[in-house]
């Protein structure tokens, strides 16, 4: 399926702004599955998105979790705890 | 929620005035009882690490998406006539003003927990990130756990700082605008209201 894949604050530092990709799941396409993918790519991916670290996902703009089925054209942003306001 | 009922959240770059933003709220109207605000600003100075600049970014998009979805929430918990929510991104120093968050309501009671309901929601869940320059260096500022319990406190479980899965409501909104809860007599409400501040409910 096609990805829209997004990272933001210091995961976007440490992975780039992220890019539209190809990903083709072993098991139910969710955005647990896609973090744990994610994590083979790169050393930084694997420090970045590991599972001790406080890591928010979004689907299609909406906060998620890694339950969360994916679709073909999602858009999945990973990204830090929030410090707005 | 009425029919001329409108919300406006805007992320920008500029500055905003707060005195501009309460008379857009009020301006034309006649049932407006009460206008509340908050306005959170840049702290720098003493224990704050010589603070020299926050810089914050959004998830464009997501941003306004998720602070809309707010504002519904606090139409459906408050009597909110209108509301308005304004962050700004990019870098502010120290003095800065960061975000508004105002309510006209007919009641004050309700324009000002509408307030504090919008700004618990907004720190635990609209995508910001703000990231502290002090003379040390940059670093990106860690979530406070006491920020999900201010918004639990709501009745919305919230695990933005301490991990697990996105906050889900753990009891229905409770009925927006009920009257019953405003007496048009002045005393014996007005008496409740401020018993309610010394229960466990913290203003």
């Amino acid at each position: 399926m096609k990805l829209h894949l997004k990272f933001f604050a210091s995961l976007r530092e440490a992975l780039g702004p992220g890019e539209t990709m190809e990903w083709t799941s072993a098991e139910a396409p969710t955005a647990g599955a896609l973090r744990q993918w994610l994590r083979d790519r790169s050393e930084a991916h694997a420090q970045a998105l590991a599972p001790g670290r406080a890591v928010r996902v979004a689907v299609d703009q909406t906060m998620a979790g890694d339950a969360t089925p994916l679709h073909d054209g999602a858009e999945v942003a990973f990204f830090p705890p929030v410090t707005g306001g | 929620m009425t029919a001329s009922a409108t919300s406006a959240v805007r992320i920008q770059e500029a500055d905003f005035d707060v005195a501009t933003e309460l008379e857009t709220l009020q301006a034309g109207r006649a049932d407006v009882g009460a206008l509340a605000s908050f306005t959170g600003c840049v702290r720098g100075g003493a224990g704050e690490g010589d603070l020299t600049a926050l810089t914050l970014e959004h998830y464009p998009g997501m941003t306004e998406r998720a602070i809309e979805a707010m504002v519904a929430e606090a139409r459906q918990r408050f009597d909110v006539l209108d509301a308005r929510v304004i962050h700004r991104v990019g870098r502010l120093e120290p003095g800065a003003r960061i975000v508004l968050v105002a309510v006209a309501s007919a009641h004050r009671r309700d324009a000002f927990q509408a307030c504090e309901f919008l700004m618990d929601y907004l720190k635990t869940h609209a995508p910001f990130w703000k990231k502290e320059t002090t003379p040390a260096g940059e670093r990106w500022v860690d979530a406070r756990v006491a920020d999900d319990e201010a918004l639990a406190r709501w009745g919305i479980a919230s695990a933005n700082a301490t991990g697990g899965e996105a906050a889900v409501p753990v009891e229905p909104s409770v009925a927006a605008s009920d009257n019953a809860r405003h007496p048009d007599s002045t005393t014996i409400a007005d008496d409740a209201s401020l018993a309610t501040l010394s229960r466990a409910n913290p203003p």
